[in-house]
């Protein structure tokens, strides 16, 4: 963040709420589950950007949470939320364990105007996520590809297993496109499964390494997280020398 | 509208009355900013105070800390929708601030800055009668860098990201000028109460 900050995206004047229909519900790994909303009113947004949630019991008791969309804004009408299950949250259980297709669900979006990119600010693009920080860089390289662009890309993605890697096979299945885009897998439990991947946490070294693949530069650094997995993999990224105005970062609460 | 199969928590024990429309209690401390945690020494922290572009008073670490302190026990908001309840805070009241610069307040609003280059606008209102400081301690340690550490604005009664962290300036302004995330589609002047989270709430 500073003052030369890079172009950001407005919000519509007024953020209303909205009814949307859950399509279609899909298990992306043992804890998280994609969630494809209806909008009856659709949004334009940039990605990187997130709607807001509202759950109202027969009491009038509300809960609201933010979650990442991790579809393109290129795909109209139908968002796609990929939501964690914690277990002891009280709005991630109830998308888990009750929610089905047909429900309508409260949301507005999209929103957040500075963790954003789109296609005409080009690259080269760091996406550095952990777990579920991956879904909203998802949304990036969804774009990207949709955009059929070719920008120097690396995705460095952090994860407990194997198991655990959300979009796995999309990911793995954009790598093999050759387009410029690169994939870097990092294991905190497991031993890698591919050549040239990780099994060890975030540091200065594999930062260096994965930068490489796009020439050693990255105009553009989006960080996602928990808010640990943020800080370690930010201060590793001022340690190779990266300017602390290029990185972007997004965190949530553990 | 009542969403099916949706019952909640148990409601707020202890907390009723106290947690603002749409927000959930934490014990914990979350940790939101927009880029890297910035580590900033003593040595070159500074804090200045401005009337439009003109800087009327500024102070190094030890001069700042040299000021009267005060402690408040506040409740805080977050726009990402946790609140925790009786957190304490010890820093410098914005009223002492002015005091020691010799100045009433000049304008009815203000731009707190940032060493980061973040800023959020305050009205001058909800920072004088005792309601706001540049808190220097939390818990009784030194504010940690991940929370805003040496020194943040603590406005405690507006949503958080009006509590700017790694604040450097806090800069009086005739109009109300919009900040980092004001810019970005965020209230304008941020009441957790009546739940002003985005522009047009």
């Amino acid at each position: 963040m500073a003052t030369d900050d890079p172009p950001f995206a407005m919000q519509p004047p007024r953020l209303l709420w909205q009814t949307a229909t859950i399509d279609a519900i899909a298990l992306q790994t043992p804890r998280v589950k994609s969630f494809f909303f209806d909008l009856a009113q659709p949004f334009a947004f940039h990605a990187g950007q997130h709607v807001d949630v509202r759950l109202t019991a027969p009491d009038g008791y509300q809960a609201q949470r933010s979650y990442s969309i991790a579809s393109a804004p290129a795909t109209t009408g139908v968002i796609e939320l990929a939501i964690e299950r914690l277990d002891d949250g009280e709005v991630s259980p109830f998308f888990h364990d009750v929610a089905a297709v047909g429900d309508n669900i409260e949301l507005r979006g999209p929103i957040g105007g500075h963790f954003v990119w789109s296609v005409p600010q080009g690259g080269p693009l760091l996406l550095c996520g952990g777990g579920s920080g991956v879904v909203p860089l998802m949304s990036m390289l969804r774009e990207r590809a949709a955009q059929r662009a070719t920008l120097p890309t690396v995705l460095l993605y952090s994860a407990r297993t194997w198991e655990e890697l959300i979009f796995r096979d999309e990911l793995l299945a954009l790598h093999a496109r050759n387009d410029g885009f690169e994939l870097a897998l990092a294991l905190t439990r497991e031993s890698a499964r591919r050549e040239r991947d990780y099994a060890r946490r975030v540091d200065a070294a594999m930062l260096e390494d994965v930068l490489a693949r796009i020439d050693g530069t990255a105009r553009h650094v989006f960080v996602c997280g928990a808010n640990p997995f943020v800080e370690a993999a930010t201060a590793a990224l001022l340690q190779t020398g990266l300017g602390a105005a290029l990185i972007r970062t997004e965190r949530y609460g553990q | 509208m009542v969403t099916r199969g949706f019952s909640g928590r148990p409601r707020p024990q202890g907390g009723e009355g106290r947690v603002p429309p749409g927000q959930s209690l934490t014990d914990d401390f979350p940790v939101l900013s927009a880029g890297p945690t910035p580590h900033i020494a003593e040595a070159d922290w500074t804090f200045t105070l401005k009337v439009g572009p003109k800087p009327i008073a500024r102070w190094n670490w030890a001069e700042f800390n040299a000021l009267p302190q005060t402690t408040l026990t506040r409740d805080i908001h977050c726009v990402t929708k946790w609140s925790k309840l009786d957190t304490r805070w010890r820093g410098v009241a914005i009223d002492d601030l002015l005091a020691a610069a010799g100045v009433d307040a000049p304008t009815d609003y203000a731009l707190a800055h940032s060493f980061d280059g973040y800023s959020t606008n305050v009205p001058t209102a909800d920072l004088v009668g005792g309601k706001a400081m540049i808190a220097l301690a939390y818990d009784d340690a030194p504010l940690a860098a991940e929370h805003g550490g040496p020194a943040r604005l603590l406005v405690p009664h507006l949503y958080f990201w009006k509590s700017a962290k790694w604040i450097n300036a806090l800069q009086f302004t005739r109009r109300d000028e919009a900040g980092f995330w004001e810019l970005r589609g965020y209230h304008i002047h941020g009441d957790p109460w009546r739940e002003q989270r985005f522009s047009g709430d």
